[in-house]
């Protein structure tokens, strides 16, 4: 029903850039297995390894650094893991079992370190401020002989904000603890340099950059202490067992190229859009509120909370006119409690369930966001007109 | 390769959403001779609903709500409205979720929690008009009968925890700790956790 179809969930995933596309195609016939000694192994192997290269340079990293997973997941998995072994044989810091991270992490990370705690770790969570930034003065607090491992994601998926991985990283590194940073948002968005971050580990997905799903890239340190999550096999030099998803390596390596020629012009156009949108929906929409960092952000993401409705609607109001966004409200994701990392921020629950998310990419056009502006307003006042928020002698009214 | 479009929602549902029926027009609800809210804001999901009834018949002439809600709180008031209207008090007072349930054409299990406030504030709403009319000895109250002594968990806790996906007697413990104690209730949680597995479940 809807007459256009536009995408505001770049942050979910991203369609494939057409390049990667193409180079994949011409791919699709290279079946041999990278571990075997024929040609047809050798044709595999050359490639993936040329890959390697390129995802390597992308990020200031020596090609053996780079390990190819599964997933963002995956990787953030694997670091977290690194740090909790029952083995004070082979675990890279037996004595410092502690490990920080922050209340606004991804799921992957937040819920694997919850596991740990079962294994012997202890966990410590990083506050953050209104925009997003965590404490500098709080982990400084927390930075002790104990602590093996600091998890700080590098840009939010949810709101934007950026973290100032280099700072931390030096406060890390002075308490002899190693450096992780999940960088899936990062990367590709922002020139991300993992000698000028000084990071030990740090985590990248191919999805999130007009790559294919269900690759992406794990940078170790070289020297760094390192075990594997899955075992059985001598790939990727043993730190990751399973016959390597050449394909997907290829498409992950051609995804970075192409963001190495589109990403410089790309940020300011994005922040363009993104005043517009803002602009936009503040001239037009009273009682909403804008959530995230104002400037440390990233350029593409725009999270907006709009008083008295609830997200779910929005986004299913919007889903029928042909606009793809995603909420922060409890109903969408099966849970009961509205966004973590909102709630993290101070942002009242109300406005966390009536939060959503517009994260713009290299495809976004004016035309999009100016359909978008179109839209929204009277989405969200019909679902206001509705709502009982706005109720005389309502809950809400007695607290306004 | 599918093509993309099917909602997890019927298309019943979707029709509802789409245009939801009889919502109160304004804020005034001085024309209604019941007003009934349940839920609050920060819990994600608000319900009101007002009646007027035809005082001879004890009839429901008219039913209008408002919703802080989802796609399936949205939906189901909405069916809810439509299904009351003209039935007498009594019956619109034990219309069960179920029901609503099945008129919408089904609704995915983890919203069902959604779709209970529709019926709930219903209900509020009758006993609202009963105590405006006089007739304080009408107002149903909704039993609330503690099952778990050791940590205090009702029925009501029950059910909701089953609304909120708890199937299994485990499951049911992990959401309200309910016989995590002495244990002496389990029978009882247990026959509960059917009960309502199968009134929202027809498991």
């Amino acid at each position: 029903m809807a007459d256009m179809k536009v995408y505001f969930d770049h942050n979910a995933t991203t369609p494939l850039h057409p390049e990667v596309k193409k180079e994949m195609i011409a791919c699709m016939e290279m079946f041999g297995n990278p571990s075997s000694m024929h040609a047809y192994g050798r044709e595999a192997r050359a490639n993936v390894e040329h890959a390697r290269q390129q995802v390597a340079d992308f990020i200031g990293a020596k090609e053996h650094e780079i390990v190819f997973v599964g997933s963002g997941s995956e990787a953030n998995n694997t670091v977290l893991s690194l740090f909790v072994c029952a083995s004070s044989q082979c675990s890279p810091c037996s004595k410092r079992n502690t490990i920080i991270t922050t209340k606004i992490e991804h799921p992957c990370v937040l819920e694997t370190s919850e596991c740990l705690v079962h294994r012997g770790a202890t966990v410590k969570y990083l506050d953050v401020d209104r925009y997003g930034k965590i404490d500098l003065d709080q982990l400084a607090g927390l930075l002790n002989d104990n602590v093996g491992l600091v998890s700080v994601m590098m840009a939010n998926n949810e709101i934007g904000t950026i973290q100032d991985i280099e700072t931390i990283t030096k406060m890390v590194h002075e308490s002899g603890a190693y450096m992780h940073t999940d960088a899936v948002q990062a990367v590709g968005k922002l020139p991300v340099d993992v000698r000028t971050l000084g990071v030990d580990f740090l985590t990248m997905s191919a999805h999130k950059i007009y790559g294919p799903k269900g690759v992406g890239a794990l940078f170790v340190r070289q020297g760094i202490p390192y075990c594997p999550l899955i075992r059985g096999g001598h790939q990727e030099h043993g730190r990751r067992a399973g016959t390597e998803n050449t394909l997907g390596i290829l498409g992950l390596a051609k995804a970075v190229e192409m963001r190495a020629i589109e990403m410089p012009a790309e940020e300011e156009r994005l922040l363009h859009l993104k005043q517009v949108l803002q602009q936009g929906i503040e001239a037009q929409i009273d009682h909403t509120s804008i959530n995230g960092h104002p400037t440390d952000s990233l350029a593409g993401t725009l999270n907006v909370s709009f008083e008295g409705v609830e997200g779910e609607s929005i986004l299913l109001y919007l889903d029928l006119e042909g606009i793809a966004v995603s909420t922060g409200s409890a109903c969408a994701s099966g849970s009961l409690d509205p966004s973590h990392v909102l709630l993290a921020t101070g942002v009242d629950a109300e406005l966390a369930h009536g939060s959503i998310r517009f994260s713009m990419g290299r495809d976004t056009t004016l035309q999009e966001v100016e359909y978008l502006l179109d839209v929204l307003p009277r989405t969200i006042k019909k679902i206001r007109n509705m709502s009982t928020a706005y109720i005389k002698g309502g809950l809400h009214a007695a607290s306004r | 390769m599918l093509q993309a479009g099917e909602w997890a929602y019927s298309e019943t549902l979707k029709e509802h959403f789409m245009n939801p029926k009889n919502i109160l027009q304004g804020e005034n609800t001085d024309d209604f001779d019941g007003v009934g809210m349940e839920g609050n804001l920060q819990c994600g999901d608000q319900m009101m609903v007002v009646i007027k009834v035809d005082k001879e018949k004890y009839i429901i002439t008219d039913c209008q709500w408002k919703t802080y809600g989802c796609a399936s709180a949205i939906a189901s008031t909405s069916v809810l409205s439509e299904m009351v209207k003209g039935r007498t008090i009594d019956a619109a007072f034990n219309i069960s979720p179920k029901e609503v349930a099945q008129e919408l054409g089904g609704l995915p299990d983890n919203k069902i929690h959604c779709s209970v406030l529709g019926d709930k504030a219903l209900r509020a709403a009758i006993n609202n008009y009963y105590t405006r009319t006089g007739q304080e000895d009408k107002v149903k109250q909704e039993q609330v009968k503690i099952v778990c002594q050791c940590m205090n968990i009702t029925d009501h806790d029950i059910e909701d925890a089953v609304l909120e996906g708890a199937r299994t007697y485990l499951e049911l413990q992990e959401r309200t700790k309910c016989g995590t104690v002495c244990g002496l209730c389990k029978d009882e949680s247990e026959a509960l956790l059917e009960k309502y597995k199968h009134i929202h479940f027809g498991a």
